[in-house]
């Protein structure tokens, strides 16, 4: 791997360390109100409709800046529509989905 | 043939005289002895000279009309001598006389299947087809009935699917009887649903209705397959068929499928064998099981990639070829694409983006070559759009892709060297290897929200899965709602292991269409099995009540997730492009189905269709699939409500 490929690596944990972390209980209650679940399921696991999201969730400032700015058929939602903060508090959420034991350790994924 | 006089009355005459009979027996002695406002008249008395004249005048000739040998008996030899099994149909009194046909004179052959309704009968009917490649019959009232069938009538045509129509009408105005006769009547019987069948005719006689069905019968079969529609007139069913009247029926032939132009399918190969890079698109391919072993044959030859859209089941699902998990990379990384029966080749090749206005955006490479086989482009209307946005192609065959394959594989054999085959194993191991990483990925993404409340539709699909892997199996429905994890995560290689979902995206096909698939399994023992969403289950649950009372054996699991889910999210779309966003309480609005929650193990029972649910604990599934399955290996249906995540 170059240093090229690296840096953007480097940025986003720096990223991710100086976030402030939010409020995980409200983040559960926001990403239910503003419908995030409804492409991306309730715990964020992703589907045919949305991309997965937790566990393991990217930086917030890199959440935030995609769901201000989306690919594909994501809707934009705006300052206007979800703040900064609410969106932190959503992280924090996202953050604290816990991960699901390894797809190689559950039987009914293995056959 | 012989008939007597007194049989070759027209219908109006034997109506007539069936009214005269029935005023005449009003007007009996027993009749009105029973009229409460005569009085009590004492026994033993002689009788009146009403009495004494009704007893020994000559009987009316009016009175006694028989119809020995009906046009409708005619009509369900025809219907036999086409091999059609089921008759799927609510009953309605303008093919009275087919239906009284069909169970007196012909011992219930074609099966008659109680329907709740016309577009259930239709929907059945594509979903049997799919299954085993042939038409069942539908009746239905040439008016009201078709309203009822035309959505399931347009899935069918959009997902070429072969369903052979009859529409009882009377068309003598002088025949009608009284005001719902005219109000079920109509001029043009089949312009209704012209748009969207492939042929229709409307008999003046007999041996017109026997020409015009096999006929129809044929057109339907040969592809594009689709649905045909004839009227039956009311007339030509219970009047006495002619006696001089030839009751031959004309011979079904053996049908057989346009293939490709030879001289196309030996550029078509040279330019396969010549890729670096070919990729097939399989979308209708499959019309039969040896459409999918054909395909199998072509890509192992060529050791090229697949992808499967899944219209039908045309390629294993976990064959090492299979590229389906990874399409964008498989056609971003092709220089030859041939899509086979491809109903949307833009969609393959262009990625439609933009947030207000659609923006596509050409996701392949330059110089790519692209080849189309279809039977599409055999047979076009203008009105309804369901040929999608015009691709450009270099090589254009216009015929069936399954038809073709043979001759292709063939040509390709022709002219592979020794160098090319060493270049087809090392492409084909690493195809092999992105397929394993693809199976992975998928794993793992299944294993999110594992123990989730409301079940993941991964899990379900993962349970359901584990159940059924050993057994005679089919899948019975649909999987686009459910994220496809059946096709991600099952080991599908049997055509009837997936039958794809409505050609037209009409909901409230998927429960009739998998009981019509259920219907067609039975008789080879298998397993069906159904994904159930609720909203679409909600527009057609009279087949409850058709599975519970024909005894069909289907394993219904409910993707219960509690909405017409695809419209929250479009909703959802709209206000963040007018930046208003939405509250989720609102996006509810006109898109919920809860409050109250519909029980659909009760809904179920109710119809007599064993049931249970609804169940909200992923640990509670493996349990009650066990149950379902072994009331489904009895020969009933059987019915598990699981609430699940939208998607």
């Amino acid at each position: 791997m170059n240093k090229l490929a690296i840096l953007p690596l480097l940025l986003a944990s720096l990223v991710a360390q100086t976030t402030p972390a939010g409020n995980a209980e409200n983040g559960n209650r926001l990403f239910v109100k503003y419908g995030c679940y409804t492409c991306h399921g309730y715990q964020g696991q992703g589907g045919a409709a949305g991309a997965k999201l937790a566990p393991k969730p990217i930086a917030a400032s890199a959440l935030i800046a995609y769901v201000r700015h989306p690919s594909g058929s994501m809707p934009p939602f705006t300052a206007k529509v979800v703040t900064d903060a609410e969106l932190t508090d959503i992280h924090a959420f996202l953050a604290g989905v816990p991960a699901p034991p390894a797809a190689k350790d559950i039987p009914l994924l293995n056959q | 043939m012989s008939k007597s006089k007194k049989t070759s009355v027209a219908r109006r005459g034997f109506l007539k005289g069936a009214a005269a009979g029935a005023a005449a027996m009003v007007a009996s002695p027993g009749a009105k002895a029973q009229a409460p406002a005569q009085p009590a008249r004492p026994t033993g008395l002689p009788p009146t000279a009403a009495q004494r004249a009704a007893e020994t005048a000559p009987p009316s000739t009016e009175d006694i009309q028989i119809v020995e040998r009906p046009g409708s008996d005619y009509m369900v030899d025809v219907f036999k001598s086409l091999g059609i099994e089921y008759l799927f149909a609510t009953p309605g009194s303008s093919f009275r006389g087919i239906h009284e046909s069909i169970i007196n004179y012909g011992g219930n052959k074609p099966e008659f299947i109680t329907c709740m309704h016309e577009e259930c009968s239709v929907a059945m009917a594509n979903g049997y087809a799919k299954i085993e490649g042939k038409p069942v019959l539908v009746c239905a009232h040439g008016t009201v009935g078709i309203q009822h069938a035309a959505m399931a009538i347009y899935n069918a045509y959009c997902d070429q699917a072969p369903v052979f129509i009859v529409a009882g009408n009377i068309a003598d105005a002088a025949e009608r009887r009284g005001r719902v006769e005219w109000l079920h009547a109509v001029q043009d019987v089949g312009a209704t649903v012209r748009e969207y069948t492939k042929w229709d005719d409307n008999p003046a006689s007999l041996t017109h209705f026997g020409e015009s069905a096999v006929r129809a019968y044929q057109i339907s079969m040969t592809p594009p397959t689709m649905p045909v529609l004839l009227a039956a007139d009311g007339v030509l069913q219970e009047a006495p068929a002619p006696a001089d009247f030839d009751w031959r029926i004309p011979k079904l032939p053996k049908i057989t499928s346009p293939s490709g132009d030879q001289a196309a399918v030996a550029e078509l190969a040279q330019l396969l064998v010549a890729a670096e890079s070919p990729l097939i698109v399989a979308s209708r391919s499959a019309r039969t099981p040896a459409g999918l072993k054909l395909l199998v044959e072509l890509a192992e030859t060529l050791q090229c990639g697949v992808i499967d859209q899944q219209r039908r089941m045309n390629f294993p699902s976990r064959h090492p070829l299979n590229q389906t998990q990874r399409t964008r990379a498989a056609v971003a990384d092709a220089d030859l694409i041939l899509g086979l029966e491809v109903y949307d080749f833009y969609g393959v090749v262009h990625a439609l983006g933009g947030q207000v206005r659609v923006i596509p955006r050409r996701v392949t490479k330059p110089g790519v070559k692209l080849v189309s086989i279809s039977s599409s482009d055999l047979f076009y209307k203008s009105n309804y759009q369901n040929f999608q946005r015009y691709q450009d192609v270099d090589l254009s065959i216009p015929a069936d892709a399954e038809a073709t394959l043979p001759a292709l594989i063939e040509a390709v054999k022709r002219q592979l060297t020794d160098d090319r085959k060493r270049a087809f194993q090392a492409r084909g191991a690493k195809l092999a290897e992105a397929s394993r990483q693809a199976l992975d990925q998928a794993r793992t993404a299944a294993s999110y929200a594992w123990d989730a409340s409301p079940v993941s539709t991964a899990r379900l699909s993962a349970e359901l899965w584990a159940q059924i892997k050993n057994e005679d199996w089919s899948l019975v429905s649909d999987t686009f709602w459910v994220s496809n994890w059946p096709l991600r995560l099952w080991d599908m290689n049997k055509h009837y292991h997936f039958i794809g979902g409505a050609g037209g995206e009409g909901v409230g096909y998927l429960a009739p269409a998998a009981l019509g698939a259920a219907v067609a399994n039975k008789k080879y023992g298998r397993l069906s099995v159904s994904i159930q969403s609720d909203g679409d289950l909600m527009m057609a649950n009279g087949v409850l009540w058709t599975a519970a009372h024909h005894r069909i054996p289907l394993l219904t699991v409910m993707h219960n997730n509690r909405a017409y889910h695809q419209e929250i999210m479009q909703l959802q779309r709209v206000a963040n492009q007018h930046n208003r966003g939405v509250d989720i309480d609102k996006c509810k609005i006109g898109t919920a189905i809860e409050n109250p929650n519909i029980d659909y193990a009760k809904l179920a029972q109710s119809m007599g269709v064993e049931a249970e649910g609804p169940i909200t604990d992923p640990k509670d599934l493996a349990a009650a699939i066990r149950r379902g399955i072994q009331v489904v290996k009895r020969g009933d249906p059987y019915l598990i409500d699981v609430v699940t995540q939208p998607r």
